[in-house]
């Protein structure tokens, strides 16, 4: 075990990837000799060769285009897109390419050696284009898998899975918490199961759902509700794209209900996804209405952020809100 | 000042003008099939050549029993080629057969040089169950991982940048081959084509960029598409090679492919290749272009059929000669007719397949959804013909 930030846990399964598999290849806008503006491919062009880990010129929708011919060829191309806001250029390779290229061959041909990541959320002061959390626009598209780690272990265990998973990956990394998560990560090469959520927390009266950075304010809103005792179940979905409907419902159908909390907004977020599931497959064991605590439906803003954002005593509020229907 | 930027520096303001680049066109053939004096052939046995003229033939036939079939209405939507078989052939015939080719969706020619049997051709156009698509994309979207010929997409230019991806793939196995992307005129106005060029240069794949400038997007001409001399310039802004082609000469083609490969194979230099040619048929079965050009331009281009010149050619070759010709053209109409009425009577594609290759294993909700419909279809099987006859009725 060693003491790992998020990025350092990130650095760490992409150099074990690199190490084991001479198809892995890391690109993206300075990823080379920098090491990525957050330094998560530091001293990986030392290592392992400008061939396999470089500099692109700055654009998106070419990163992703290339990568997606790349995995088509059978290498294993780990493409960084520098910040989730700026996916979108690259938007047509991956909802019309790479999620579809191995239906529309019928199997010929696939990109499933294909991963990119990419920092999402807000937090750092970064306003409209270095706040966002992009998740629910994927999430509408079959033929991609997407996972969001909370902490260090997790990030690794999951980025080395999602790096060998035979699909099309996309995977956001909570950028808030890239150095202030830090954790034992185990140092050889292990993965987490991808399409799994996790129960961190068992507990009776309500059941908490949430993802990646959103995980934090979640477990400290749970202390809160403790203290008033109130029982909390808590579970980290990781896995946006397929998710674990499974876990989800039976935590439900024991606590009868749910508080799902995202950065995203309200509207179109993927809580909406997830009541609807819930209330079909729990419509008798519901206590409450499902409780969705989100950003707001607006563009992500800059001074008023932690006004925006979904914060511990938000959903707190919410959780008595649900207990006291 | 970048430091990459050659510094001459000038002290009265000096613009280049945007027509400073001008571009010929290679062409070897005349229209009658002489070859224009001190024009460079390209290395051509009467084997080949006879092989490159019989897909040539056969697209064209293939064309226009296929455009009758959809006027018939046995296919729900077809795309003619006809005019640029001298591109998409002998582009192909240019290459290795182990070159990965990453088309747009008119160079059913290169499929046909390559092999890819009229059965094979059929059964996609039909999507019945032996379609290596599974009848999930409409007719015309061919692939053979076998032919190394990618599966086409509809969305314009995604596979430019996607040929630069793969060929650095085969740059860094080692492999001694290059991937070919063809795209047309108007997919050059995409973002994609810009990134794919650019990125390619910069990280020096072997990749051929071929650009079928056949004058139209749908309607819209290329006057309309862009104000520069046509595709090939581009290419020297983003510091690659470029080469200007008669895309209506076959000899032209392939002699300029065969260089691009040499530099794009022995030197890891990407290169555009721009073949000027016509679309003398409609955009697809959808589209009437007398709404938008006037016959007399068709005929002007007519009157340069790309295939008429390979025959006179082959024919001055003493390779070719009527008899064959007419015997050729028989042959490959019973073909391709025995073809279409088997692949039509063919099963669809299973009701299974819904599900399959979203992933590499259906998910459980996937599984499940395809339960229901199942159960759905088992109540109500006279709405869904094409699948209730398929499924078990436990």
């Amino acid at each position: 075990m060693a003491e790992m930030n998020l990025l350092q846990a990130i650095n760490n399964a992409l150099d074990i990837a690199m190490a084991s598999n001479d198809k892995v290849i890391c690109f993206g806008e300075d990823v080379g000799v920098f090491g990525g503006v957050f330094r998560a491919t530091s001293h990986l062009q030392e290592k392992y060769g400008r061939a396999r880990c470089f500099n692109t010129p700055l654009v998106e929708q070419g990163i992703i285009g290339f990568a997606n011919g790349l995995a088509a060829q059978g290498s294993v191309p780990v493409a960084e897109i520098q910040f989730a806001d700026y996916i979108f250029p690259a938007f047509d390779q991956i909802v019309n390419e790479a999620a579809k290229f191995r239906y529309r061959s019928g199997n010929l041909f696939d990109v499933g050696g294909l991963t990119i990541r990419t920092p999402y959320g807000g937090g750092i002061a970064g306003g409209l284009y270095h706040s966002q959390s992009p998740e629910a626009y994927f999430a509408h598209t079959p033929g991609l898998k997407i996972v969001v780690p909370r902490n260090p272990h997790q990030a690794k265990g999951l980025l080395l899975a999602a790096i060998r998973d035979p699909n099309p990956v996309l995977f956001f990394e909570p950028k808030r918490i890239y150095r202030a998560s830090v954790s034992e990560v185990p140092e050889e090469d292990y993965e987490l199961p991808l399409g799994q959520a996790e129960v961190l927390k068992e507990g009776a009266d309500i059941t908490l759902l949430a993802w990646g950075a959103q995980m934090e304010p979640l477990e400290k809103a749970a202390d809160l509700a403790e203290k008033e005792g109130i029982s909390c179940e808590i579970i980290d979905l990781r896995s946006i794209l397929p998710w674990d409907a499974d876990t989800v419902a039976a935590s439900v159908m024991k606590t009868g209900r749910l508080l799902i909390s995202h950065e995203a907004p309200l509207t179109g977020g993927f809580a909406g996804e997830i009541a609807a599931t819930i209330q079909e497959r729990c419509f008798l064991y519901l206590e409450s209405p499902i409780s969705r605590v989100t950003g707001l439906d607006t563009p992500f803003p800059l001074v008023l952020e932690k006004e925006y954002l979904p914060d511990q005593l938000k959903i707190f509020e919410a959780i008595k809100h649900s207990v006291n229907f | 000042m970048s430091m990459d930027i050659q510094e001459r520096v000038i002290h009265t303001p000096e613009f280049t003008p945007g027509n400073a680049l001008q571009i010929p066109i290679y062409r070897v053939l005349q229209q009658d099939g002489s070859v224009i004096p001190g024009a460079l052939v390209p290395e051509l046995d009467e084997a080949q050549a006879l092989k490159i003229y019989r897909a040539m033939v056969f697209t064209r036939v293939l064309d226009e029993r296929m455009l009758a079939a959809q006027r018939q209405g046995r296919l729900s939507f077809y795309l003619q080629s006809t005019g640029e078989e001298a591109t998409t052939v002998g582009f192909a015939a240019a290459l290795d057969d182990a070159d990965m080719i990453m088309a747009q969706y008119r160079e059913q020619g290169a499929l046909a040089y390559r092999g890819f049997s009229v059965e094979e051709f059929m059964n996609q156009l039909f999507g019945n169950d032996q379609d290596y698509g599974k009848g999930r994309q409409m007719p015309i979207h061919y692939g053979s991982r076998e032919l190394h010929y990618m599966t086409i997409s509809s969305p314009l230019a995604t596979q430019i940048p996607q040929a630069a991806g793969y060929a650095y793939g085969q740059k860094l196995a080692g492999q001694q081959r290059c991937t070919v992307t063809v795209f047309g005129e108007g997919a050059a106005s995409e973002g994609d084509f810009h990134a794919a060029l650019n990125m390619a240069a910069v990280l020096k794949v072997p990749v051929i960029f071929l650009c079928r400038n056949n004058g139209y997007a749908i309607s819209t001409p290329s006057s309309e598409q862009f104000a520069a001399d046509g595709i090939a310039p581009r290419a020297v802004g983003y510091g690659m090679q470029s080469i200007r082609v008669d895309g209506n000469d076959v000899l032209a083609v392939c002699k300029a492919m065969q260089e691009a490969r040499k530099l794009a194979v022995e030197q890891n230099e990407p290169v555009l290749v721009e073949a000027m040619s016509y679309r003398l048929a409609a955009h697809s079965s959808s589209d009437d272009p007398s709404g938008y050009r006037n016959k007399a331009e068709e005929d002007k281009w007519r009157a340069k059929d790309p295939i008429l010149r390979m025959k006179n050619w082959l024919l001055a070759q003493n390779w070719w000669d009527d008899t064959r010709e007419k015997q050729l053209l028989e042959e490959l109409r019973q073909q391709v007719l025995a073809a279409m009425k088997l692949a039509q009577q063919r099963p669809p594609a299973r009701l299974e397949d819904l599900i399959t290759d979203v992933y590499d294993e259906p998910p459980a909700l996937l599984r499940q959804q395809l339960e229901n419909l199942k159960a759905h279809i088992r109540k109500y099987p006279e709405a869904y013909p094409k699948s209730a006859g398929g499924i078990d009725h436990g």
